[in-house]
């Protein structure tokens, strides 16, 4: 089975959010970054699959060059290659955009499964999968927990709102997003960190592709993102401050004489 | 003429409460525009869920029918959205933002060259330029304003889905509404997923929504070993312990204590978050609650946006010491 896992490099959780000159995304100086939280566990299920039915896992990942150190990392893990889409300029697409250009570096692949995560901890559209797949021509399924290979295709367990879950069969190739928490990530070992260095990684040009295709050319998005703010308070929030001592029996106080609870 | 189409689901044997949200959503940005609005649900015209749709009233009920719509499937949904929007030719076209959305709309958008504008908390309109969509990036800790930009030429209407609890639920106000069936054709419409029923993982045990006290706890606690300390805020509490997600998918506590979107849904008098930052998807989980205090060393946590009551500082040292404070009160 051939697996290819597309992954997001994302600033890190706790990155300090300070908004950028541009006003249209945040302050990148001294921010760290990872591999995004949901394509974690997608790499986690394809390295899964390939144990226990063979084929090969490749992980494709688009942005400037430091994203290369996300998809080491995902080879230092086990996946067996992996192809950069190198772009700088990844901000004029919007996720229809996005997913034309990883359609059109994995087109040839002819994978039978692609996994993603199921949504970006930064821009968080959750879509960027489920268009890729209508893009592919694929058939696909979201917010899956477990797949299992199944006659011609595969078996997978979805997670619906509220506690309840479905089986979902369908055949390959397809697109599955994948929701965290499915199973325990593993780390790379250093025998791994060792060999991701000998693994081979294409850099694909975002400008080979568009050169190929008018229709992947940046700047012509849907949806355009015009500025970003900090969000403003919902409710007023009473700060309880002083040692730890003192904001406990603070919060009691409130606990008792307002709240009521106590 | 030009509309706003709200597409509705159903839960259970009604329009579920966050499709009436995005009725209300539907109908002030048909309001501000000047354009009339019409809404769209699953089912036939006799089926007593219609009567459950409440709100503004609406100047069609488009009730889509076809026996490849009984069970959910992707393709089948878009194929026969795409037949009513290609029909109506709505200039926006409206979602509450379920499971079931962000799983076929990304696609139903892509066919019209479009990008569904999802998970929207505001939407600022008038008749002066294109509306504003705002919408949360970074798990809720900066908000983000978008335009649909279209190319010239095609139709190309807008899609967007809108955040549970974002927009309030319309007074039921009648009208003259029209109830009009839609038969999609779906000519050649195969749906290639094949769906089995919804079923529970394991019997409830534990029904939060019923506790009017909630000690919550999040990543912050950061193992499992350090549970205890906000097991025992919760006893001197005399509260219910739930916890966000990646508590539950570490299994350091039982699914049925989660809360968020695919947890439970609770709005009890006291929400006590402990080192949970806030992700959009615990947020409209909790964030009903009559009063929420949340303890967490990060003052930029998006938690702190919806608490009335803040501590920002170690919980390892702010819990114990509020136990024992909540304890000496008891005494």
């Amino acid at each position: 089975m051939k697996i290819i896992v597309a992954i997001k490099q994302v600033p890190e959780r706790d990155a300090r959010i300070r908004i950028d000159a541009a006003g249209k995304w945040i302050d990148l100086q001294d921010v760290e970054f990872a591999l995004n939280e949901s394509d974690a566990y997608a790499l986690e299920e394809a390295l899964q699959l390939k144990e226990a039915n063979g084929g090969e896992v490749v992980v494709v990942s688009a942005g400037p060059e430091q994203v290369g150190k996300t998809i080491r990392e995902a080879l230092a893990k086990g996946a067996d290659r992996g192809i950069h889409i190198e772009s700088d300029d990844l901000a004029s697409y919007d996720p229809l955009g996005l997913a034309r250009l990883i359609a059109a570096a994995i087109r040839d692949e002819n994978a039978d499964l692609i996994l993603t995560g199921l949504q970006s901890d930064d821009l968080g559209f959750g879509q960027t999968g489920v268009i890729l797949a209508e893009v592919l021509g694929i058939p696909h399924a979201s917010l899956i927990l477990k797949i299992e290979a199944a006659g011609d295709g595969v078996k997978v367990l979805r997670e619906l709102e509220d506690g309840w879950f479905q089986h979902i069969e369908l055949p390959t190739p397809a697109l599955l997003t994948i929701q965290s928490g499915s199973s325990k990530l593993r780390y790379a070992t250093l025998m791994g960190i060792k060999r991701a260095k000998m693994k081979e990684v294409r850099v694909v040009p975002a400008s080979e592709l568009v050169a190929a295709d008018p229709l992947l050319k940046p700047g012509q998005p849907a949806i355009t993102l015009e500025r970003v703010l900090l969000p403003h308070k919902q409710r007023t929030t009473q700060m309880l401050t002083g040692t730890p001592a003192e904001s406990a029996a603070a919060l009691v106080e409130k606990l008792r004489f307002e709240v009521r609870v106590l | 003429m030009s509309s706003v189409l709200v597409f509705l689901e159903a839960k259970g044997h009604e329009v579920s409460r966050i499709s009436l949200e995005a009725m209300a959503a539907g109908y002030a940005l048909a309001s501000a525009l000047g354009l009339p609005y019409d809404v769209a649900l699953v089912g036939v015209t006799t089926n007593p869920i219609f009567s459950t749709i409440h709100g503004k009233a609406p100047r069609t009920v488009y009730a889509i029918t076809h026996t490849l719509l009984h069970a959910y499937t992707p393709d089948a949904w878009c194929d026969a959205y795409a037949e009513l929007i290609r029909a109506r030719k709505p200039a926006y076209v409206i979602f509450p933002h379920t499971y079931q959305v962000r799983d076929f709309a990304p696609r139903l958008a892509t066919r019209f060259g479009q990008v569904l504008i999802s998970d929207v908390t505001t939407i600022s309109a008038d008749t002066s330029g294109p509306p504003v969509f705002t919408r949360q990036l970074l798990q809720g800790k900066l908000n983000a304003q978008y335009r649909h930009t279209p190319q010239p030429g095609e139709y190309a209407p807008c899609f967007l889905s809108v955040q549970a609890g974002a927009f309030r639920a319309d007074a039921h106000e009648a009208g003259s509404t029209v109830l009009e069936p839609f038969l999609p054709e779906l000519l050649g419409c195969k749906p290639r997923t094949d769906p089995g029923d919804p079923f529970r993982a394991s019997a409830q045990t534990v029904d939060l929504t019923s506790a009017p006290l909630l000690v919550s706890v999040g990543r912050g606690i950061k193992e499992q070993a350090n549970l205890p300390i906000v097991e025992e805020l919760a006893k001197a509490l005399g509260a219910e312990l739930a916890a966000s997600r990646p508590i539950c998918d570490a299994g350091w506590l039982p699914m049925e204590r989660q809360v968020g979107s695919s947890g439970q849904t609770v709005a009890p008098k006291l929400y006590l978050a402990v080192g949970i930052s806030g992700a959009i998807q615990h947020l409209v989980g909790m964030k009903g609650s009559q009063c929420i205090v949340a303890i967490n060393k990060d003052e930029n946590a998006p938690i702190f946006e919806v608490a009335n009551y803040g501590i920002v500082g170690d919980l390892f040292e702010v819990v114990p010491a509020l136990t024992a404070a909540v304890l000496k009160a008891r005494r």
